[in-house]
Formats: structure tokens, C-alpha cells, sequence
């Protein structure tokens, strides 16, 4: 399973209600004002540390750039752009939205 | 007409001045509310009100340097931010419990801003005329 958020972890618990929702093998790709959820120094990073752990985060790098959190992604958040976020879609045999 | 000037709070030979506070509590781009709220300044601003701007919240990430919209193909309007000076919009606060949270520094901010407590905040709130909140 794919969990895609796009709401900001500050505004809305999308974020952390996935994190307590997603299982071991499925993946969680950050996109929109979702990605302020994977940078460092803030009151998120440690639930995206510890869901690292578990199974893979993306954030979608576009998002990033507008954004201009670019330089301050968490190790081991991978970012990817709009063609990763397509073969993250087709490598996973459901997705979920959790706007 | 000279009452009727009145009536409205007009005086002659120019408008009345009131003090005008826009709340920015929104990130830019995943909503329009940023963009429509700069909009709204530069309007305000043009017919020579006293505007301050307030950010708290997720606002706070509107004013982060080095945003590059050119991947998402919006328009970027950070470097509006910029420009308020030149219509005289100086009066730009900002919430520091906000930047705390979420490990956003004073020098990663694309323009000078006085950076107030939210307790501050509050009283600033209570010194307007007006509040129009994005």
C-alpha cells in the first residue's frame, strides 16, 4: 500500500493518522504541504524518523523546491520527482489518500 | 455633502486611515489563501491605509527564502514579499513560537521582520482598526 498525504502535519493530522495506520512493506509519499512533514528541526521529525524505521518515506521533490525546503530533507527521506511518484503508484498494488 | 462625507468617516481632502492587520496562518501553493491574502495587501496599500502583516501558523512558510516553483509550474510570488517595502507595507510580524515549531530560522526569511511572541501577537491584534485573516 502507497499512503500519499498532501496536507500540512501543522494544520491537519493526516500525517500522523497515517503514520499510526501504515504497515511494515507499504511506503508514505509526501507531496504538497505535506512535505514541511519531511524536514529537520521541527516538532514532526521525529514521528518520520521513527516511520523510517519501519518502511520507506518519499517526498515528491517539486514540492520541495517551491517551497523552498529543498536543502533541509530528513537522511533517508528519498525524494523523487513526478515520474518517481507514477512508478510508486504502478510498484504498489493499492494507493491511499489521506487528505 | 459635506455630511455625507461625515456619515461615511470621510474628511475633506483625503480618506480616513485606519489600522489595517492581515493574518497570514496559511503555507504558500497547497492553498491559494497566500497569494489572494498579497493580493488583497497590495489593494490595501493602494489606497494609503496603515497595513501591517502578521504571520503565525503555517504563514510562517510563506516568507522562507529559495522557494522555486519552476517544477510545479506555478508562479512563484515569494519575491512579492520583496516589493511591500515600495508601497510602504514595512510593518511585517512575525510569530516566534511558529518558527520554533517548525526549526524555521530568523536568517532563512526573504525579508526583515520583527519577530514577536504570540503573546505580542495578541496585543498587536487588539491595537487594529480592522483584521482580515488568510
Amino acid at each position: 500500500m502507497l499512503h500519499i498525504v498532501n496536507k500540512s502535519p501543522y494544520e491537519r493530522n493526516s500525517l500522523a493518522s497515517c503514520l499510526g495506520h501504515a504497515q511494515k512493506g507499504g511506503a508514505v509519499l509526501l507531496t504538497e504541504d505535506a512535505v514541511y512533514g519531511a524536514t529537520r528541526g521541527n516538532l514532526v521529525e521525529g514521528a518520520i524518523r521513527k516511520a523510517l524505521e519501519e518502511l520507506p518515506v518519499y517526498a515528491l521533490g517539486p514540492d520541495l523546491e517551491a517551497r523552498g525546503m529543498q536543502a533541509n530533507v530528513i537522511e533517508g527521506v528519498q525524494v523523487v520527482d513526478f515520474g518517481g511518484f507514477v512508478d510508486l503508484v504502478a510498484e504498489h498494488r493499492t494507493s491511499q489518500s489521506w487528505l | 455633502m459635506t455630511e455625507t462625507r461625515d456619515e461615511i468617516g470621510l474628511e475633506a481632502g483625503g480618506g480616513v486611515r485606519k489600522k489595517f492587520m492581515f493574518v497570514n496562518r496559511k503555507a504558500p501553493y497547497g492553498t491559494i489563501y497566500a497569494l489572494e491574502g498579497l493580493e488583497v495587501v497590495l489593494i490595501s496599500a493602494a489606497f494609503d491605509q496603515d497595513v501591517s502583516l502578521a504571520f503565525l501558523d503555517d504563514g510562517v512558510y510563506q516568507l522562507v527564502k529559495g522557494q522555486q516553483t519552476k517544477g510545479l509550474e506555478v508562479k512563484n510570488f515569494s519575491p512579492t514579499y520583496r516589493a511591500l517595502e515600495g508601497y510602504d507595507v514595512e510593518k511585517l510580524y512575525v510569530e516566534r513560537e511558529a518558527l520554533e515549531a517548525r526549526g524555521i530560522r530568523e536568517d532563512q526569511l526573504l525579508v526583515p521582520v520583527q519577530v514577536v511572541s504570540a503573546r505580542e501577537m495578541g496585543q498587536l491584534m487588539e491595537q487594529q482598526d480592522v483584521i482580515i485573516g488568510f
